[in-house]
């Protein structure tokens, strides 16, 4: 038996991206902690057909394996996850991870939708390990990254200005083998 | 250093732009020889014809006049012009005041011949000193032993350690992030 539940879990489900997204993806980036939060590049907004025309061009590049978080309850969007990198060559892909709404930081949502895309990652597109990078600030996102596994592999010193400090952009990352530690008895496993 | 010091004219080698009629020859030879190629580029290695590469160099100088986050030079052996290799500074994050950088001397003859030093320390002279940067980052696979070295040498220190990141030749290896501050740079031109 294969795991139909990949996709979903207590509190999100991943879901397919449409450019019909596009005017909540631009209320979101309306938000200046949350895109100092996810964004390395200067805090900006764009008009919601910007959005449209960026994501009808981009769906089978950079958005290829890129998904909705929505809830189980309710069904609303409330972020996005998704995937990209040397996954062919070398099976290594970046995840990134943003949950728009900003009522919904700090319940679980975001962890969940992490696990469900390691889920993915791993037992889907068969990677050998997943990495990202977080800001030193983002103690929240952190502390939610070593939940799901993740260990810290390095620092880029003082790689951010922001309101004139400088920040490190931390390296975290999560192997294959380490994913299957924490997952000893995946659904896929149980006849 | 002053402002009639050349940033483009060193003792061995020279910095220049593009000869399109001359370098996708030579290029497109390096592109034949995984030695090169894989200590490059963590992209899986193939050989481009003179063709590839001219249409290559073209759509480089189209993204580097779109963009304006790179900077790209040929480094030549200053005696006779001959190309000898090249080097950047790419995403450059201006508000950041940080850049990753790249350095190759295409033919293994022309190794270990000092070209590459003078040419990285008139690449760090140009992204400090002109561009006003505050950190460069490069890029090493774990096995490019070489380039840990000469990085080192030059005062790069290893920031980030991507385990297992790489697949090649059958078994995995680690990308590492290498990382210089404008401080570091300064005090060891200043002895």
């Amino acid at each position: 038996m294969l795991n139909n539940t990949l996709l979903s879990g207590k509190l999100v489900r991943l879901a397919a991206i449409t450019p019909e997204h596009a005017e909540v993806w631009a209320k979101w980036r309306m938000n200046s902690e949350y895109l100092r939060l996810a964004d390395l590049g200067p805090a900006i907004f764009n008009s919601v057909k910007a959005t449209h025309d960026w994501m009808e061009k981009h769906l089978d590049d950079w958005l290829e394996h890129e998904f909705s978080i929505r809830t189980m309850d309710g069904d609303q969007l409330i972020g996005t996850t998704g995937l990209d990198g040397n996954m062919k060559a070398h099976g290594d892909a970046f995840v990134g991870i943003g949950i728009g709404e900003a009522d919904y930081w700090g319940k679980g949502y975001g962890t969940e939708a992490m696990s469900l895309i390691l889920g993915y990652a791993f037992m889907e597109l068969n990677l050998q390990r997943v990495s990202l990078d977080v800001f030193e600030y983002n103690e929240r996102a952190i502390h939610s990254y070593e939940k799901s596994g993740f260990k810290i592999e390095g620092r880029m010193r003082n790689a951010l200005l922001r309101e004139g400090k400088r920040w490190d952009i931390v390296f975290m990352g999560i192997l294959r083998e380490e994913w299957l530690l924490l997952h000893p008895d995946p659904p896929a496993a149980t006849p | 250093m002053n402002i009639s010091d050349s940033l483009f004219e060193g003792k061995l080698v020279c910095l220049a732009p593009i000869d399109h009629e001359k370098d996708p020859e030579v290029e497109a030879g390096w592109t034949h020889d995984p030695a090169f190629m894989r200590m490059m580029y963590t992209e899986p290695m193939r050989p481009l014809s003179v063709f590839q590469v001219k249409k290559r160099y073209e759509e480089l100088e189209k993204k580097i006049d779109e963009r304006n986050n790179q900077f790209h030079f040929r480094i030549r052996a200053s005696a006779d012009k001959r190309l000898l290799g090249f080097c950047d500074l790419h995403w450059i994050a201006w508000p950041n005041g940080a850049a990753h950088l790249q350095l190759g001397i295409g033919s293994p003859a022309d190794w270990r011949q000092g070209y590459g030093s003078e040419a990285l320390h008139m690449l760090m002279r140009y992204a400090f000193a002109e561009l006003n940067l505050y950190r460069l980052t490069a890029i090493i696979p774990e096995y490019n032993t070489p380039a840990i070295a000469f990085f080192s040498k030059a005062g790069f220190r290893e920031e980030v350690r991507r385990r297992q990141a790489l697949a090649r030749d059958g078994r995995r290896w680690d990308a590492l992030g290498f990382g210089l501050l404008v401080d570091e740079w300064k005090d060891r031109a200043r002895t």
